[in-house]
């Protein structure tokens, strides 16, 4: 999970732009090479620029979806380990079931900024985001199925009464054998 | 399962090791102490003769027999006999072996005079009760076999003093005499035993020493009667009072006729004093006669004539007459002169001569002189001195010697009546520094000598030393509140009505009372003591005062007595008050409602069941609501009515056993989770009580009853309602039966004929009317009655679950441990036939314990089922000592929720802490606070280690 946000935020740290869009050539102090001619060019860079855009926005909805779904093998693994942890509480289980709960809540916070890289006007990220929305209450779901099967939620009566104080009796009585 | 039922696991995990409370060796001492007493002085015999250890030997009121050294008042050694086994004479034969007669003259026993051991026991025969005499003849020898005469139930022995064999016995039962006197004479080989035939008839018989043939039988008739006891005055003399007790009258009985010579009493001292008493002190010659508070000397002269020779005003007692050199004969008299006591010795030819005057101060809180008894020695100018050992009213026991008091023993403590206890002062600030500063070097020695005892450093003597300071720490000792609670104040009434504050740290008296209520006076001529109650609390808004106890006594031994009250400050040991009532105390019942200065309501049920309300403020009348008695004026005086009554059938049951709950104790929770997380309510209620009856024809003796005709019947009763809320039969059983009552469970224990065992049996009661309170849901938002105060009028649903376990030892005591706050799970503790205290688990006393636990159910703690109770070595909480004549054992909550401070009262006296569920809450003593530190301070070097390196390598990646 945490690999793939890294490669996502981290992908594009610089850029070299090589094409050229100025069209005055006094702007220039190195004339054209002999047999250039700037209009054809013009007109050439703006649909090789549309489609260059299409592309990234392709790339970038196509990798949202990727980071959407990251959270389902992160399920599965999660699931694997509570089955490996058993049913009883002890430090290993605590641990697992604690991690399976903070996970999915981390990244339920962190989805705007899971999703920042990818922000485009073109593209659509709700679709990604809502799949990553419901993948994590997934998990979250799964650790807290686990926290029960654990006995750590407070599901049964026995949870609410356990420390009530005994009731007040209304009525008192006292004595005994006649003192000797 | 719970976070609850995690922290239970753990809590079960620390405690499934067997032996948690038991201590290591060098733990004894530490938090326990123990006191060891014999009980009031009933005789004393000195054994001085020899060079060496110099001791006197005593019999007890608490049928102990011991030898004290003379010199400090410690007890060489002792023995406790069993509580029906009472001492009736004890003596010395051969100068090496101590002979007791006890049970009514049934028992001899012979005890070796250096080490206490048992030499030889005989039990001798006889039907007849009657009195039992003691006599122990110097040089009366039977083949070469010096002899023991005892008369006891009818019969005269002679008994070997080697080996206790009964050389000749003569059975007087037939001869319908009751035997007053045995005598023999040392220069003749004949018993003289006379006594009285009816109330007018004297004889004597005249025995063989040597072969208990009768040689002769005098009979005299006295038509004016007798009354009471005959005194042998001299070895031919006897004096009695007639039966008007107006005439002294004297028996010469070993000449041919018996001869009578009767004086009147008035005639001798001139005026009509009141009744007379004849004291039993033999003072050879002469005797001593009791006049209310006048003691009159009466020597007997040849022929039966008598003769005052002394009057004496404020006399308290008088010893018997004791020889010393060439025949000469001294006793002693002590007498009460402007609070000290004059002690004088005479001696007996010649009373105008005080061989010794000496007046002693004395503590007040003592008391009067009640028995003195005389001893002689030596001094360096070879002249003769006397010591003397006195029983005071309070039952103490005192030396003294050259008008001094040598040592004493409080020896009240050994007949507690009833415990309570009382918090310490609050620590004030900026009291102990000079102190501290005072002995600044000593505490740096003791924190080297500490230190190096953690390092494994020290020398043998050095860990002496250490163990000493870990003993005597001044703070466990200390006269102030602790932050655990463990200081306190033991507040104690003893038999004698004397009151004492033990400190729970060390056990030492920080004050005593002789309660002056519960002393004889006009008014109440036998008063008694019956128990002490917390009286006033402060707490909150009355913190300035200081708490006091109430003391409930009686002027008589009946029921119907005119009670006492006495009120005494718990700080000062000072009586506040004393009430003098007009009404009978037949039961004490604490109420649990205070007035504005925090003393408690009590409310007094006298014998006509009328109930009277304390303090008599009129804040107290507020509570009140019932009319008041009527034809007494008394606006605190209320009636009373039968609400119910439970009448056991007289022909088949009979109640031998009751106990209620602890007023003080403190329940925790209402629920019980079970396994499989469910939940059963437990029915609390103070209003709880269990009876215990048993068939009147299986309450005598053990092997008496057949199983068939005999069974036990237990009873568990709603007090307010009457209601029986649970009966159980167990057919074939027999008491004594021993109970408690805690929570809401009921242990108790009692013998199974069929089974030929002790058996335990616990009763478990829960509340169906809120098991339906299951929904989650309704106790999320609140909405349950669970809380709310409830009436047993409702009658609510009980049911209860029970379980039978053998146990092998017969009970003395049975109590339970209390804690602050009901948390920590409970710890029997049982009162063993060999005077211990063992600490048992409540947990194998569980009724839901099964041969196959499930797995749930072992994860709840419960232990598989067993037939018997397990008797673990380790958890004796008296370790190796033993609390002799074990009567109660006292539970006391501390501050600390895992602490019970544990009394057990006897005729010793021991107190320890105990940790049921070990000290969870708190560091153990043998917490290793060096490996603590250790392991910081190398943590605190690590990091600052790796923090230089890291800088170093940081540097010189830059410079790269």
């Amino acid at each position: 999970m945490d690999k793939g946000k890294g490669v996502m935020v981290g992908g594009r740290r610089w850029a070299v732009d090589f094409t050229d869009n100025s069209t005055s050539p006094s702007s220039r102090d190195i004339p054209d090479p002999p047999g250039f001619s700037r209009s054809s060019q013009d007109q050439d860079d703006s649909t090789l620029s549309r489609q260059k855009k299409d592309a990234e926005s392709n790339w970038k909805s196509q990798k949202a979806w990727e980071v959407a779904q990251a959270p389902f093998k992160n399920l599965l693994m999660m699931g694997f380990m509570m089955w490996m942890a058993g049913s009883t509480v002890h430090l290993f289980s605590i641990g697992i079931t604690f991690s399976a709960l903070w996970q999915p809540i981390s990244a339920l916070q962190g989805v705007g900024k899971v999703f920042e890289s990818y922000k485009d006007s073109r593209v659509d990220l709700l679709g990604p985001k809502l799949l990553f929305i419901a993948l994590n209450l997934g998990g979250l779901a799964l650790g807290v199925w686990k926290l029960n099967t654990l006995g750590l939620l407070p599901t049964h009566a026995s949870d609410w009464v356990f420390s009530l104080p005994p009731a007040q009796e209304v009525e008192h009585s006292g004595g005994g054998i006649l003192l000797r | 399962m719970d976070i609850r039922v995690f922290l239970l696991l753990l809590l079960v995990l620390v405690s499934s090791v067997e032996h948690g409370f038991s201590l290591y060796e060098d733990q004894v001492g530490l938090m326990d102490w123990h006191q060891r007493y014999i009980g009031k002085v009933k005789h004393a015999v000195f054994h001085t003769q020899k060079t060496g250890r110099k001791r006197v030997v005593v019999s007890t009121e608490e049928n102990v027999v011991a030898s004290l050294d003379l010199r400090h008042g410690e007890i060489f050694w002792r023995h406790v006999l069993g509580t029906n086994d009472a001492v009736d004479a004890v003596d010395i034969a051969l100068g090496k072996y101590v002979i007791t007669l006890s049970s009514e003259g049934s028992i001899l026993r012979a005890w070796n005079l250096p080490d206490g051991q048992m030499v030889w026991e005989s039990f001798l025969q006889g039907s007849n009760p009657s009195k039992s005499l003691l006599s122990v003849p110097i040089n009366l020898k039977v083949d070469k076999d010096n002899v023991i005469l005892v008369f006891s139930k009818g019969f005269l022995h002679a008994v070997s003093s080697i080996d206790g064999d009964v050389l000749w016995d003569k059975d007087f039962s037939a001869e319908s005499i009751e035997v007053q006197q045995i005598l023999q004479p040392p220069e003749s080989y004949v018993i003289y035993a006379v006594g009285f035939v009816g109330s007018s008839q004297f004889d004597v018989y005249q025995i063989n020493a040597k072969s208990g043939e009768l040689l002769k039988h005098k009979s005299a008739a006295f038509p004016d009667g007798f009354y009471g006891e005959v005194l042998l005055v001299s070895s031919d003399m006897l004096v009695s009072l007639d039966a008007t007790r107006s005439n002294l009258v004297t028996i010469s009985f070993r000449k041919e006729e018996i001869s009578f010579s009767k004086t009147h009493i008035s005639y001798l001292v001139g005026e009509s004093l009141g009744i007379p008493v004849i004291l039993p002190s033999k003072l050879s010659g002469i005797l001593a006669v009791k006049f209310n508070t006048l003691l009159v000397f009466i020597r007997v002269k040849s022929e039966g004539k008598l003769e005052v020779v002394d009057k004496i005003a404020n006399a308290a007692a008088v010893s018997d007459a004791l020889s010393f050199s060439e025949g000469q004969q001294a006793f002693a008299l002590v007498e009460h002169v402007d609070g000290k006591i004059l002690l004088t010795v005479k001696l007996s030819h010649d009373w105008n001569s005080d061989f010794l005057k000496e007046s002693i101060a004395m503590d007040h809180q003592w008391g009067l002189v009640q028995k003195v008894f005389i001893n002689t020695y030596i001094r360096t100018d070879r002249s003769h001195g006397f010591r003397v050992l006195i029983v005071m009213e309070d039952h103490s026991l005192l030396l003294l010697q050259q008008g001094e008091i040598v040592w004493s023993r409080e020896e009240g403590l050994a007949s507690i009546i009833d415990v309570t206890t009382s918090e310490l002062p609050v620590e004030k600030k900026g009291v102990s520094v000079a102190k501290v500063e005072q002995n600044l070097f000593e505490w740096l020695k003791g924190h080297v000598l500490k230190l190096k005892g953690t390092l494994m450093l020290a020398s043998p003597e050095d860990i002496a030393v250490i163990q000493d300071m870990r003993l005597k720490s001044s703070e466990k000792s200390k006269m102030t509140r602790d932050h655990n609670g463990f200081r306190k104040l033991l507040i104690v009434l003893t038999r004698a009505g004397k009151l004492y504050a033990l400190h729970t740290g060390d056990g030492r008296v920080i004050w005593s009372l002789l309660l002056p209520s519960l002393r004889k006076s006009g008014s109440c001529k036998h008063p008694t003591g019956l128990s002490v109650y917390q009286w006033q609390v402060p707490h909150h808004h009355a913190m300035d005062e200081n708490p006091s106890v109430l003391v409930a006594g009686r002027c008589g031994p009946h029921w119907d007595a005119p009670g006492v009250l006495s009120f005494v400050d718990t700080y000062t040991g000072k009586e506040l008050n004393a009430l003098g009532l007009t009404h009978s105390v037949a039961q004490v019942i604490p109420l649990p409602f205070t007035d504005s200065t925090e003393q408690h309501l009590h409310l007094l049920i006298d014998s006509d069941q009328c109930a009277h309300l304390y303090p008599r403020t009129s804040e107290a009348i507020g509570h009140a609501l019932r009319s008041n008695c009527i034809g007494v004026v008394d606006e605190y005086c209320f009636n009373s009515s039968d609400l119910w009554s439970i009448v056991f059938p007289s022909e088949s049951e009979k109640i031998i056993a009751t106990a209620t709950r602890k007023l003080n104790e403190v329940v925790h929770t209402q629920a019980k989770v079970i396994a499989d997380q469910d939940v059963m309510f437990k029915y609390i209620s103070k209003n709880l009580l269990f009876v215990a009856t048993i068939a009147p024809k299986a309450s005598g003796e053990f092997g008496k009853p057949t199983p068939e005709e005999s069974w036990l019947v237990v009873y568990l009763i709603d007090t307010v309602t009457g209601r029986i809320l649970h009966r159980m039969t167990h057919h074939g059983s027999q008491g004594p039966v021993h109970a408690v009552l805690s929570e809401n469970w009921v242990v108790y224990h009692y013998f199974n004929l069929r089974a030929h065992r002790y058996e335990m049996s616990v009763i478990e009661i829960y509340d169906l009317s809120r098991a339906e309170n299951k929904d989650v849901w309704k106790l999320l938002v609140g909405k349950h009655n669970l809380t709310s105060p409830i009436s047993l009028y409702s009658r609510p649903e009980a049911m209860t679950k029970s379980q039978s376990y053998f146990f092998t030892q017969s009970v003395k005591a049975l109590a339970v441990t209390s804690t602050a706050k009901g948390i920590t799970s409970k710890q029997l503790l049982i009162g063993t036939i060999g005077d211990q205290v063992l600490a048992l688990d409540k947990r194998y006393l569980d009724p839901r314990r099964s041969v196959n636990p499930t797995q749930a159910e072992k994860e709840e703690g419960i232990i598989p089922l067993s037939d018997s109770l397990p008797i673990i070595p380790q958890s004796y909480v008296t370790h190796a000592l033993k609390v002799e004549g074990l009567r109660g054992i006292v539970t006391l909550p501390t501050k600390l929720e895992s602490t019970t401070l544990v009394f057990a009262h006897g005729v010793d006296l021991f107190l320890t802490r105990i940790a049921p569920s070990r000290t969870y809450d708190s560091l153990t003593e043998d917490f290793s606070y060096a490996l603590l530190l250790l392991t910081i301070v190398a943590l605190i070097a690590a990091i600052f280690v790796t923090w230089v390196l890291s800088e170093k390598k940081e540097l010189q990646e830059k410079w790269r």
